[in-house]
């Protein structure tokens, strides 16, 4: 066998793994690069015409997109705020109670992840309608149901942290002389954080890229997915590109940020071990 | 007034029971008087109710009945951060988002005291540390994070330290040196040190006195020297060390005062114990020796004895361990016995396997224990 | 937590799961029960006086008649995509569980960061990659592999692969996490008694990792089999899922009652349907 083949051989699942990462980023290579599309000479919006930066100079050109922007933005913060709290608290109970209705939760918490949205949506619609909402339909309907399918994510990742805590951590700090809320504030709440978090991270990136549940409870609003979803049957404006990309590099660069610093930190602690 | 001017004095369990709500009972009617400034050693298998009673004295957990008292303090229903006790945990909960600096300073602000700076920086001497204060504990060895756990609870001086098997996360090189560390600091420091472990061997090196458990009970109390030379019943001679039980028929008592022995028939053998060493009044015993007391000679060839000496047994394993050799021993009656014997040169060499010889040992060694106990209770399950 | 019991007293835990149980009871479990209701309505209302309950069970009958085709078809689309992302989550989950080094948390958060992009804006571009006079149809063509006149976009492989590319990382996730716990000692100890390459994966690599699997599968599963968009934007009137079918139903025909209904049959179905693989599976802790 020749050396490259030996290579092959050797390095074939890693291969094959980039690869298929190497597919999933082909949306993303053609969201960026049709950021710099010129679409003011053709009509064929889905095919590259010329290199142009107007897109991203002028990226609240098309009528309404930014405003879209600013509802999904109001809509995901305020349902991050509500859900995290809620969903944070029902995980405190979950694994650290024993209660009659315990299991039950468990499962009311698990349906909604196991639910098709448009099961969902469709069922939030009905109800809206059946109590008489049915013409109030906007923000305020929108934001309920985000909030809703929200809660379930934070507390299963709020309670994998909480559920890895040691417990003797509290123990040693009640030991140590600090009462109950000394022992909370300066020990658990500090450790269940990144979880925490996280699970605000999670739920404002659910309610933002959320089009099918927010379909069916929107009435009048038009968040930034919905925005995308109307302009598509007419020939998406190339700005939705341009904050498509500007995402990406939001979320990139802060999750990188992140692992900067915590390897900053991991790399006294590698000397030290050694 | 901090917590550990509130009580002093000996600490004091009394009728300490502890039922989980499962039926399981970790704890029966404990009583036990730990004198203040001792390193005491509480010594037992797993779920033998050593922790759970560690537990109840720091207040992590509730007893069913009875009292836990420090002095004339009856501190059994004082809630863990009231307690003039501090607990070194088994895999020492230190905070993993504090520095080393904050870790051991957390009780002390936790008390009120406003200045910790010089409490800090005596005790992280203490125990060597001050030159990881501003680090994290994930930064540090098991032996640093160890010292860490013991810091931190040292610096609040409290009347009574609870180590909750201090040293079983480490190996066994450091393991001998945080021992003699710890009896260094117990004496420096002259506080009450209550230890639980599972290793005899440590108990026995740090402890003034030691208590073996067994099933929720204190089965012997003593000296590290008392317990293994005159074990009182089957579980302490087999947990502690290790020792040859053989079935006897008691005859009769003879002499008096210091020289009264007990004369017990073993297959046909008669042997003498001291009555300071019979624990049982029944008919039958178990007289147990231990191995290193086990003597043997090639068959013909005297034994170095006073006394008699058993006939007709046949080598039949010989371990050789570099400063002893283990031998098993096929008595006539079909027991096996073992025998460590010091590789002292004597012999020029081991007794082979097949040899024929005569068993003895010396009569004030050997200890009769009662019958109805059970021969294998305390030997390790491997 | 305990100290905060002693705070609180008993009712604790019940101040604390208290409000998620309201909210998912007013908005997740009511809203079921409105489905069903409306479901068994006459369709004769319209969406803005209601509809009136009278237990008409010919809605189900309606529906199943009129829509079995894209009952069907959405189970299909939903089950062909799942095991292909089974098999491409498998690969690149492996790669970052075994094989990534210390490259594994970057390789990680490069799994996740593509999602960041909403997620309608990337499947709108899968429209320009499949365009019909786009490179990849061209070079297709060119290698014989697509007939002169052939197109993929508004062709259920459009749809397929949208719906595969859409909900890989909700595979990848709960493999990765399955086949991060495995210790590759295991791999080796199975080497070292005479194991294949493909023996090592069938007998000890592929049995560890089934509830990563079953999680996957569940994960990617369900949302593709309710999931319009793809249908929607990469595929034509042809190609349409039962989502299109109940959105369409309650947006453009207003008919509450039998969109309701088809709802009803699609939740059923994928609750009867994972009972039976989780059971299948034997990972009933799973739920």
């Amino acid at each position: 066998m020749t050396r490259l083949g030996r290579w092959v051989g050797k390095h074939l699942m890693i291969t094959l793994g980039l690869l298929v990462l190497l597919y999933m980023y082909i949306p993303n290579f053609i969201v960026a690069l049709m950021s710099f599309n010129d679409a003011s000479q053709s009509r064929n919006l889905y095919q590259f015409q010329g290199f142009t930066w107007d897109n991203w100079l002028n990226p609240c050109d098309p009528l309404g997109m930014c405003e879209s922007l600013r509802v999904s933005i109001s809509i995901g913060l305020a349902a991050t705020l509500v859900s995290t709290i809620i969903g944070t608290l029902a995980a405190f109970a979950l694994v650290r109670h024993r209660f009659e209705g315990r299991s039950t939760m468990n499962l009311v918490l698990f349906l909604p992840m196991a639910t098709p949205e448009i099961v969902m949506g469709s069922s939030l619609l009905a109800l809206f309608v059946a109590a008489g909402f049915g013409g109030q339909l906007g923000f305020w309907t929108i934001l309920i149901a985000h909030i809703m399918f929200c809660i379930s994510f934070v507390v299963v990742t709020v309670r994998s942290r909480l559920g890895g805590l040691d417990s003797n951590l509290e123990k040693a700090a009640m030991d140590l002389y600090a009462d109950e809320w000394q022992t909370f504030w300066r020990i658990t709440f500090p450790l269940v954080f990144p979880g925490i978090l996280a699970a605000a991270l999670l739920a404002f990136s659910l309610s933002f890229d959320d089009f099918i549940i927010t379909n069916f409870t929107s009435g009048q609003t038009v968040t930034f997915p919905m925005f995308v979803w109307g302009a598509a049957q007419r020939g998406v404006p190339m700005q939705v590109n341009v904050i498509g990309t500007l995402m990406f590099l939001v979320a990139l660069g802060a999750v990188i940020g992140g692992e900067v610093m915590s390897r900053r930190r991991a790399r006294g602690r590698v000397r030290a071990a050694s | 007034m901090s917590p550990a001017e509130q009580a002093h004095g000996d600490l004091k369990l009394s009728g300490l029971h502890k039922r989980y709500p499962n039926g399981f009972t970790a704890v029966k009617s404990l009583d036990l008087v730990i004198p203040q400034g001792s390193f005491f050693a509480l010594l037992g298998p797993s779920g033998c109710g050593k922790t759970t009673t560690l537990r109840m004295v720091a207040g992590l957990e509730t007893p069913t009945a009875g009292t836990i008292e420090i002095g004339a303090n009856d501190i059994t229903h004082e809630k863990p951060y009231k307690r003039p006790v501090n607990t070194v945990f088994q895999n020492y909960a230190l905070f993993p988002h504090l520095t080393i600096a904050e870790n051991v300073e957390f009780g002390p602000k936790r008390r009120g005291v406003k200045d910790t700076r010089s409490q800090v920086k005596e005790i992280l001497e203490l125990t060597e540390l001050t030159e990881q204060a501003a680090k994290k504990p994930a930064q540090l060895s098991g032996g640093q994070q160890q010292r860490v756990a013991l810091a931190r609870a040292l610096i609040n001086r409290p009347e009574v330290l609870l180590l909750d098997e201090p040293l079983g996360a480490l190996d066994l090189k450091l393991r001998r040196a945080m021992q003699m560390e710890l009896k260094r600091i117990q004496e420096e420091v002259g506080l009450t040190f209550v230890h639980v472990t599972h290793d005899q061997e440590e108990a026995m090196t740090m402890a003034d006195t030691v208590a073996v458990m067994n099933e929720g009970r204190i089965e012997q109390l003593g000296t590290p020297y008392d317990l293994y030379t005159n074990p009182r019943t089957t579980f302490v001679a087999n947990f502690l060390g290790r020792s040859n039980l053989v079935k006897g028929t008691v005859l009769g008592r003879e002499g008096s005062g210091d020289d009264e022995v007990v004369k017990v028939d073993m297959h046909g053998t008669v042997v003498s114990i001291k009555a300071g060493r019979v624990h049982t009044d029944s008919s039958e015993g178990w007289i147990g020796i231990r191995p290193e007391k086990v003597l043997i000679q090639p068959a013909g060839t005297p034994v170095d004895a006073p006394g008699g000496y058993f006939a007709g047994a046949v080598v039949t394993e010989a371990s050789y361990m570099g400063t002893s050799t283990e031998y098993r021993l096929r008595m006539p009656w079909g027991q096996e016995l073992i025998c460590f014997e010091q590789n002292t040169g004597r012999r020029g060499g081991l007794v082979p396997v097949g040899t024929q010889v005569d068993v003895s040992w010396r009569p004030e060694f050997a200890f009769l224990l009662d019958s109805s106990q059970d021969a294998e209770a305390g030997l390790e399950e491997d | 937590m305990a100290s905060l019991q002693r705070v609180f007293g008993k009712n604790a835990a019940y101040l604390l799961i208290g409000p998620a149980a309201i909210w998912l009871a007013l908005f997740f479990l009511f809203p079921m029960l409105s489905l069903l209701t409306t479901s068994l309505s006459d369709p004769a209302g319209n969406p803005i006086t209601g509809y009136d309950l009278t237990w008409r069970i010919q809605n189900y009958l309606e529906a199943l008649g009129d829509y079995w085709p894209y009952l069907l078809r959405s189970l299909l689309y939903a089950g062909i995509a799942t095991v292909l992302c089974l098999v491409l989550g498998y690969v690149l989950a492996y790669a970052i569980a075994f094989k990534a080094g210390r490259w594994k948390t970057v390789m990680l958060v490069l799994v996740i960061a593509p999602f960041f992009t909403s997620f309608l804006v990337r499947t709108l571009s899968w429209k320009l990659i499949l365009a019909d006079n786009g490179w990849l149809v061209e070079t297709l063509k060119a290698l014989w592999i697509l007939p002169e006149d052939g197109r993929l976009l508004a062709t259920p492989i459009a749809v397929v692969a949208g719906l595969t590319y859409n909900f890989l990382p909700f595979m990848i996730l709960p493999l990765y996490t399955s086949l991060e716990k495995i210790d590759p000692k295991l791999n080796e100890a199975a080497a070292d008694l005479y194991a294949s390459p493909f023996q090592r994966f069938a007998k000890v690599i592929w049995p560890l990792s089934l509830p990563g699997v079953v999680g996957g599968t569940l994960l990617t599963f369900i949302p593709a089999t309710g999931d319009y968009i793809n249908a929607e934007l990469l595929g034509s009137p042809n190609t349409q899922m039962v989502g299109n079918k109940i959105q369409a139903l309650f947006t453009t025909a207003s008919d509450y009652p039998h969109a309701s209904a088809l709802s009803v049959i699609l939740m059923v179905m994928i609750v009867a349907m994972v009972l039976y693989y989780v059971r299948k599976a034997g990972t009933e802790d799973l739920l």
